[in-house]
């Protein structure tokens, strides 16, 4: 229960900020994708189970937001929970490269399904161009926030499994 | 112990692939019924309003703390350049402030012309907050503190200053989604108001990273539209109130087909910097599809011409 609460109000605060702070401070106009380093982090942390549901939040939250259509977000970012979730067996928690990688081809992943999704089926066929100015930079910008935010992901994370831990072993006992 | 020993029943647990599956298809209905109808609309923009809308208010004076701090420290570097620049400017200035006098009085005779002289005035106004930009880099939305609750209805026009942008696409009850018309999903049909020339501005992710909106199917065989003409919204329209200030050409050439001619608008709103918006509270007055065929059918003209018309305008008029 506790660990819901917290993963909540972890996908509204980094929504929130990505809209509004992350939204001024951008550079070449290009923001960060905060949501995706969160489902990244927390799916290989706990598994498939939990990347498809917040994945599947928070694509519902771009959409009603962002979006046009209701769906289209949670629909990709919930097989992207789901394909970082199967990646949880070989993940160790000290080991930063993992995750890195998975967020930067993630983040690529998810640019090109946006590509395709709602502009190429518009017509708009400049891949080259959408790519090196919309995709790339965002994924630069991303990983060089991962730096900072996938420690605290990871710290939330360790406190709410000891924190279960500690609870399971008082019920034994 | 006793025979009736009542077995431990699992906890159901779903495996993640069912889940997964279930789920997609849940994504998938709901992107065709959004595609049909607003069912979802209502309640899904309702519980949002209320659990994320005050937190953005807060969050968004933070932002534009941060912004300020950023443009000022990217400023201390540029003030040297600009100083130059400015001088230079200030001759531009001084010769083009001879000009505007003169467009002034230009103006002045076409709003009598056009009877343009009312228009905006009397527009019933209401002022929003901006507390949201679209988070992704693709679009250009942005979220404002007003909605159903302030009168906000969708397709009403948004301006910032004396400029077009954007109209109201979505609405909650106390916020509301504004797409811009730089947004690359964006269509506005308009008027170069030196010439009474019909064109289309479509928003382009491409020239929004230089501030312009394109503009193309201007039909100007005698070449009279030039660079610096004033472009507002035309009367053909059906979301967009007509005479409000788009922007200014900056550019513009002949197609490749020599019968149209196509070029960038500089926009008179300064998209990176909105802060507050006006949101008019008038909507265009819009004639339904069935009192037009009604009103077709009185006029004893066949189907076929009316779904002509409505296939054309709806390649001309709206994009999305």
């Amino acid at each position: 229960m506790k660990r819901f609460i917290v993963t909540v109000l972890l996908l509204i605060t980094l929504f929130v900020f990505q809209g509004t702070v992350f939204a001024s401070l951008n550079f070449a106009n290009t923001s960060p994708n905060l949501l995706i380093i969160l489902i990244v982090s927390l799916s290989l942390m706990r598994g498939e189970k939990t990347g498809v549901i917040l994945g599947f939040f928070a694509g519902i939250l771009m959409d009603v937001f962002m979006g046009t259509t209701i769906g289209l977000y949670a629909l990709i970012f919930m097989y992207l929970g789901y394909a970082n979730g199967s990646f949880h067996r070989v993940f160790f928690p000290e080991d930063i490269k993992l995750p890195m990688i998975m967020i930067v081809v993630s983040d690529i992943f998810y640019g090109f399904l946006v590509y395709i999704l709602l502009f190429l089926l518009r017509g708009r066929t400049d891949f080259s161009f959408y790519f090196s100015n919309v995709i790339l930079p965002e994924a630069i910008y991303t990983i060089v926030i991962t730096i900072l935010l996938y420690p605290l992901i990871l710290w939330i994370n360790k406190l709410l499994t000891q924190d279960e831990q500690r609870k399971a072993k008082k019920f034994v006992s | 112990m006793s025979p009736v020993v009542k077995p431990k029943r699992e906890k159901f647990t779903l495996p993640s692939k069912y889940l997964l599956f279930i789920l997609t298809i849940i994504c998938c209905l709901m992107m065709v019924i959004t595609f049909t109808t607003d069912v979802f609309n209502k309640p899904l923009n309702y519980v949002v309003g209320y659990i994320i809308v005050p937190y953005q208010k807060g969050i968004s004076s933070i932002g534009s703390y941060f912004s300020e701090k950023k443009d000022a420290l990217v400023n201390v570097y540029d003030l040297l350049n600009e100083n130059a620049n400015l001088r230079n400017r200030i001759a531009e200035l001084e010769e083009e402030n001879t000009r505007l006098l003169q467009d002034k009085y230009e103006l002045n005779t076409l709003r009598e012309l056009y009877e343009l002289d009312q228009t905006y005035d009397s527009y019933t106004k209401v002022g929003a907050r901006v507390i949201f930009r679209d988070s992704g880099n693709w679009f250009s939305t942005f979220i404002v503190d007003k909605g159903y609750k302030d009168g906000i209805t969708p397709n009403m026009n948004v301006l910032c200053g004396n400029g077009l942008v954007g109209r109201v696409s979505v609405v909650g009850p106390n916020w509301a989604q504004i797409t811009s018309i730089i947004s690359d999903n964006s269509n506005v049909s308009a008027t170069v108001i030196n010439t009474q020339d019909n064109i289309i501005v479509s928003g382009d992710l491409a020239s929004m990273d230089n501030n312009v909106i394109l503009f193309s199917q201007l039909i100007d065989e005698e070449q009279k539209v030039t660079k610096g003409d004033k472009i507002v919204t035309s009367d053909i329209s059906d979301k967009y109130l007509p005479g409000i200030l788009i922007g200014y050409i900056s550019d513009i050439a002949d197609d490749p087909n020599n019968l149209t001619r196509s070029g960038t608008i500089l926009p008179a709103v300064d998209f990176e910097h909105i802060e507050e918006v006006l949101i008019i509270l008038d909507m265009k007055q819009s004639v339904s599809d069935e009192e037009l065929k009604n009103g077709y059918n009185s006029l004893n003209f066949s189907d076929e011409i009316l779904n002509e018309e409505e296939g054309e305008e709806e390649n001309t008029e709206d994009g999305e």
